[in-house]
């Protein structure tokens, strides 16, 4: 027996698959985290069900991808049961879903969660009466601790078995709504409402100058936290692999191809390790707890006229306060927009977002030797040539975007286990897709290598380094870069044969060189995550987008040079 | 029936927070994205807050709370309850 677990953004129906299923599906706060559908096998009174969590849909009239994607599956494969999990506290939207799905066909359980706020809220809802008018069996619910979860899953057995279906109009979505609303008026009752908690933390955090103030505050801890982590478990990792890398060297002789490719998929690994454990898993777990408790959404309200200045809106912000952490995630949360353009726009600005690899570089180069306030020069700098880029793309993409529209959810407290198992959902995404292409792409750089292509990669990139007034060393570098931006630092002293930076390249070269670093080509692992997010096309013209906006802005700041 | 010119007709961006008001219509741009998040003509709306410096309106509708780009905002018509 095959049950769909369907209901609207934010009602706590992955909450419920996760009850019964093992955590495997995403729950967020934050409207559209589940857009695959996930199918496990559960046992339920002795019965082996295969139960699929569908995306959240406000409806089924296709607009957004997840909402699609809902219907297709509805459609296509045999369910035999429907569960509608409906947010208990927003009854009457609910309902509009659930009249959209009594006319399949198919035996429906209407499941009203989150009875527990809605208790809060002074709700009192007549199950009883709703379920004689609808002709369904309607059950209370608090998926959150599991309350309701047995009984109704022995429920929709029994309708599965039964097959019963009574029939149902087919309405239009007017209709619909406006009996959805009768509906909601005539079970619903609003006693007294016991708590105004979130409107007093909203007076707060969404004020015009409260709310800007708190915004920063908690990005700067956001920040302080996931890079000081990072910083203190990054060497001791890469000290871990310089020991596993001469381990695994060992039997090779040293200089043949094989110790070169073994040496090269070391370095993938490493590199994949190194992304993963300092910087991508802290800023996973930290952007879990901001997404659980609902204060994305509260960015994305306060943010939404400064989006608009470069042809995106609120919701967009997301990926770019993930980009200063790294720019997979950031790729990977242009997903919560819906229109095409929007999430393409939205991924091109990221990757143009200096992550923490990259800041290490301006770091390393600008901050060390010129002082820390050209390097926040630069930053500043950076911000511009996003803003600037975004106004051009944004003209080029003529479409224009609808603009913000979206559900402010409440306030709820997160849990350890719910935000884990979300990083963890996530991280599985990168070492799936962006961990192989690093190894991969480590290892044929490796033989290249051997093959003595230095020469050759330098005069590949040597009309790049020659307008902006770079020597030709720099080439190697700049071409590992690709691979983990930390390499064109690391590899920079290698190239130049000194690690004192200041005897082989002048101050102007040392800030064109950050400049450059700071916005060309993203690393193998944003390419292959934007290959993924918006097709092999989309992430060649990015690439190709991001060099030249990175040469020009090299040249600003070369220009800049010269006339100081 | 002919239209009748009605002065009480005014876009969302006009209302003053705190006030509640009856959704009439909206542009036909917006219409299929505005029944995704579950508003229709004949809802009531309370404007909850306006975010600065052109940001969105926050609007209370069926016990849920919906924030529109001022974009948005300017294209749905309202009349005071």
């Amino acid at each position: 027996m095959r049950i769909a677990l369907i209901g609207q953004p934010n009602c706590g129906k992955s909450t419920l698959f996760n009850q019964v299923a093992g955590y495997k599906a995403e729950t967020g706060n934050f409207s559209g985290t589940t857009v695959n559908f996930t199918e496990s096998r559960v046992r339920v009174g002795g019965e082996v069900v295969e139960l699929v969590d569908l995306p959240g849909a406000y409806t089924l009239d296709a607009g957004s991808p997840a909402e699609m994607e809902a219907v297709r599956y509805l459609r296509s494969q045999d369910v035999d049961v429907i569960i509608n999990v409906a947010d208990a506290t927003h009854l009457s939207a609910a309902l509009d879903l659930t009249l959209e799905l009594l006319p399949l066909n198919k035996p429906v359980i209407l499941s009203l969660n989150m009875m527990d706020e809605a208790a809060r809220l002074g709700l009192h809802i007549d199950g009883e009466g709703l379920a004689r008018e609808l002709r369904i069996p309607v059950l209370p619910l608090i998926a959150s601790k599991g309350r309701g979860v047995k009984g109704l899953f022995l429920k929709s057995l029994e309708a599965g078995r039964k097959k019963k279906v009574n029939d149902h109009l087919t309405l239009d979505a007017e209709n619909r709504h406006v009996q959805a609303r009768e509906l909601a008026a005539r079970f619903l009752s609003q006693g007294e409402r016991i708590s105004s908690f979130r409107d007093r933390l909203d007076d707060v955090l969404l004020h015009p100058i409260w709310g800007y103030t708190i915004l920063l505050f908690v990005l700067y801890l956001f920040f302080q936290a996931v890079y000081g982590i990072g910083k203190l478990t990054e060497p001791p990792l890469i000290a871990l692999f310089d020991v596993l890398t001469n381990k695994a060297l060992t039997p090779f002789l040293p200089g043949s191809l094989i110790a070169d490719i073994v040496l090269g998929i070391m370095q993938g690994i490493a590199a994949g390790v190194a992304i993963v454990f300092p910087y991508l898993l802290p800023f996973l777990l930290g952007l879990g707890v901001l997404e659980d408790i609902g204060y994305l959404p509260r960015i994305a309200f306060l943010m939404d006229a400064l989006m608009h200045r470069i042809g995106l809106h609120g919701k967009a912000i997301v990926p770019f306060i993930l980009g200063y952490g790294c720019n997979v995630p950031a790729v990977m949360s242009t997903r919560t927009l819906e229109e095409p353009r929007d999430r393409y726009l939205a991924a091109a600005l990221a990757t143009l977002v200096p992550c923490a690899a990259r800041l290490a570089v301006v770091f390393g180069l600008v901050a060390f030797y010129l002082g820390p306030l050209l390097a926040f020069g630069l930053y500043l700098f950076n911000i511009l040539i996003i803003a600037l880029t975004g106004r051009i793309l944004s003209n080029m993409l003529p479409e224009d975007t609808p603009g913000l529209i979206m559900e402010m959810p409440p306030y709820r407290v997160p849990t350890a286990k719910n935000v884990v198992n979300k990083a963890w959902f996530r991280i599985r995404e990168f070492v799936v897709e962006a961990w192989p292409v690093l190894i991969a792409g480590s290892a044929v750089l490796a033989i290249l290598n051997y093959f003595d292509f230095a020469s050759v990669f330098n005069l590949l990139v040597r009309p790049v380094t020659w307008i902006m007034g770079l020597p030709s060393e720099v080439g190697i570098p700049l071409i590992f870069g690709i691979l983990r931006k930390e390499l064109s630092l690391v590899m920079l002293s290698q190239a130049l044969g000194t690690s004192n930076f200041d005897t082989a390249l002048t101050a102007t070269q040392m800030t064109v060189y950050a400049t450059f670093v700071m916005f060309y080509i993203p690393c193998l692992a944003t390419l292959a995550v934007l290959k993924r997010e918006l097709g092999t096309k989309a992430m060649i013209y990015i690439a190709s987008l991001t060099v030249v906006v990175a040469m020009v802005a090299a040249m600003v700041v070369r220009g800049i040079g010269f006339i100081l | 029936m002919s239209m009748r010119y009605n002065e009480d007709v005014i876009s969302l961006l006009e209302v003053p927070v705190g006030e509640t008001v009856c959704l009439l219509s909206v542009d036909d741009s917006l219409k299929a994205k505005l029944v995704q998040y579950g508003l229709y003509a004949g809802d009531s709306l309370q404007v909850l807050r306006v975010a600065p410096l052109g940001g969105p309106v926050l609007v209370g509708v069926n016990g849920r709370e919906i924030a529109l780009g001022r974009a948005v905002a300017e294209k749905i018509f309202v009349e005071a309850e």
